[in-house]
């Protein structure tokens, strides 16, 4: 199963996610993220992984639809938290150098 | 192809629902047999990509058609020498599906879709897309050669 759930601080928006991102609840997972970038236009996305275990091809690929949308959108899309098994899948896709990454909410979230 | 010892056999529906319970099994099996970490979530992720393009493209998204996978350790020919490994055989009955429809992509391109394949290659040492009797059977190899004695032993 996944959860996710939003903190606003300031223009910044912290979605914490928890659970497997799946063929199942990645397309819960990009409604999410997209919601945030393209309904609400928040500046600062900022997606707190910690508790997620897993991630396929699919939820790779709602990443990679969100960083396309922050892009156009001239906002920001940044990722912290990573476990070894999310780490690994996006090293294994090569597109782990095209994502915004940090280790901790509080440099993810720094001015 | 498929003889060796059995080590567990499932048939599921084809619906997203079930993955986490496949992967949840898979996990346990891949650490009972001695892979490393990094060698069972490898393991797994090829298994979930493998069901994820049966479902979208074999099934076509319907989520009550029959997969069977089944699970052995086997041995097999590598550097002169028979070295034991992990079989995983995957058959649907779903129309036919072309490996190369299934878009290994090009990794300099940033898009979406196209990954799974990649990573099913990526992660196992062998994986082989066949037709067999009005069914698409999937047979991947992950050699058990680099692994710790299993657990109990």
């Amino acid at each position: 199963m996944m959860q996710i759930s939003a903190r606003q601080l300031d223009k910044t928006t912290i979605l914490d996610v928890s659970g497997d991102i799946d063929l199942a609840r990645s397309p819960e997972f990009r409604k999410a993220v997209l919601r945030e970038l393209r309904e609400l236009r928040t500046p600062r996305v900022v997606l707190n992984l910690t508790a997620v275990r897993y991630i396929d091809s699919s939820g790779v690929a709602s990443l990679v639809e969100a960083l396309k949308a922050s892009r156009d959108l001239g906002s920001r899309l940044i990722l912290f938290g990573l476990s070894s098994g999310v780490r690994e899948v996006l090293q294994l896709s090569k597109l782990i150098r095209v994502f915004e990454i940090t280790d901790t909410e509080e440099q993810a979230v720094a001015p | 192809m498929s003889q060796g010892s059995l080590l567990l056999k499932m048939e599921l529906p084809s619906n997203p629902e079930t993955l986490c319970v496949v992967r949840d099994a898979l996990g346990k099996l891949a650490e009972t047999l001695g892979f490393p970490e990094t060698e069972c979530r490898a393991v797994v992720l090829a298994v979930d990509e493998a069901l994820t393009n049966i479902i979208r493209h074999a099934y076509q998204g319907k989520t009550e058609r029959p997969i069977e996978a089944s699970f052995r350790r086997i041995q097999v020919a590598r550097d002169g020498a028979r070295k034991p490994a992990l079989e995983i055989v995957l058959e649907d009955r779903g129309i036919r599906v072309h490996a190369e429809k299934l878009c290994g992509r090009d990794l300099e391109d940033i898009r979406s879709g196209g990954l799974g394949l990649h990573f099913m290659r990526k992660s196992m040492d062998a994986v082989e897309f066949r037709r067999k009797w009005g069914r698409n059977q999937l047979r991947m190899v992950k050699l058990l050669d680099k692994v710790d004695p299993p657990k109990g032993s």
